[in-house]
């Protein structure tokens, strides 16, 4: 029954959105950090999407296949009084781009709200179905 | 005898299956939205019918399935091998791929407004079947009880 396959993708979908909100999520509560727990400062992250192939299957759902890291170099700022300041008074930030991750938030959501209607409507029709000839 | 009461059942039956194949597969354009390099899949709908229940539309040609799927310029395919419009066999139940309409910096040919409408129609349209369906049990129903 090929609806049933329906749920698995829409969940691979909703799965690998999700987990681009949660990065979003880091990012954006990274923005203004100076340090991370490693001494440097916050890289931003970025999901890579990839899709999910079924053997035997045309179409596949979605997976993160990784997560990858930013390597521009983080904003400067310059405050001398701050304790983490280089020599020249400089304080290195995180290379967040507060704009670009709203942006990546909003498509995320809008992506996740579509997979799930598109269980609702799979849903429905499997109802539907269980109820043929009666 | 027999086999002439379910035909029709058996006719719906097979379009059942191909809509719920095509609603997977605009599942899954929907899953990879955001999937760089992905390319949108699509059935041609009245080809793969015909293929399933040697039920050809009237004039032989195939009408296009609804949206940018490789539209059938009416050729007539005679011999399973003759070639449709779109390069892929006449009749043929492979995937086509979606002719996008705006190109994505991503190489992504998902277009969500289509898709989205895609999925709604396809889904009356299950619908609509299942209704064949349940009325044509019905209508058997009540020729054999006679009432």
């Amino acid at each position: 029954m090929s609806l049933n396959r329906i749920f698995e993708i829409a969940s691979t979908g909703a799965g690998a959105q999700s987990q681009r909100l949660n990065v979003v999520a880091s990012n954006l509560a990274n923005a203004d950090a100076v340090a991370g727990p490693d001494g440097q400062s916050y890289k931003a992250r970025q999901v890579v999407f990839q899709t999910q192939a079924v053997a035997g299957q045309p179409a596949g759902g979605v997976r993160v296949s990784s997560v990858i890291e930013d390597q521009s170099p983080g904003k400067r700022v310059h405050d001398p009084k701050h304790p983490l300041a280089d020599a020249q008074g400089y304080v290195t930030t995180s290379n967040v781009n507060v704009v670009e991750e709203m942006v990546n938030m909003i498509s995320a959501s809008r992506s996740y709200q579509n997979n799930v209607e598109v269980m609702n409507t799979a849903q429905q029709l499997l109802l539907k179905t269980l109820q043929l000839g009666q | 005898m027999l086999d002439r009461l379910t035909a029709n059942l058996d006719f719906h039956g097979n379009a059942l299956t191909l809509r719920a194949d095509r609603q997977r597969v605009i599942a899954a354009n929907i899953a990879n939205a955001d999937t760089p390099g992905y390319q949108a899949r699509d059935q041609d709908f009245a080809a793969a019918l015909a293929s399933a229940t040697g039920y050809r539309p009237a004039g032989g040609a195939i009408a296009a399935a609804g949206g940018g799927a490789a539209k059938a310029a009416g050729l007539v395919a005679t011999d399973a091998r003759h070639l449709g419009p779109g390069g892929a066999p006449a009749g043929s139940t492979a995937l086509l791929f979606r002719v996008p309409e705006q190109a994505a910096g991503d190489a992504n040919t998902v277009d969500m407004d289509r898709e989205r409408a895609n999925f709604a129609d396809n889904a009356v349209r299950y619908e609509a079947t299942l209704r064949f369906i349940n009325g044509s049990v019905r209508t058997s129903l009540s020729a054999i009880r006679g009432d």
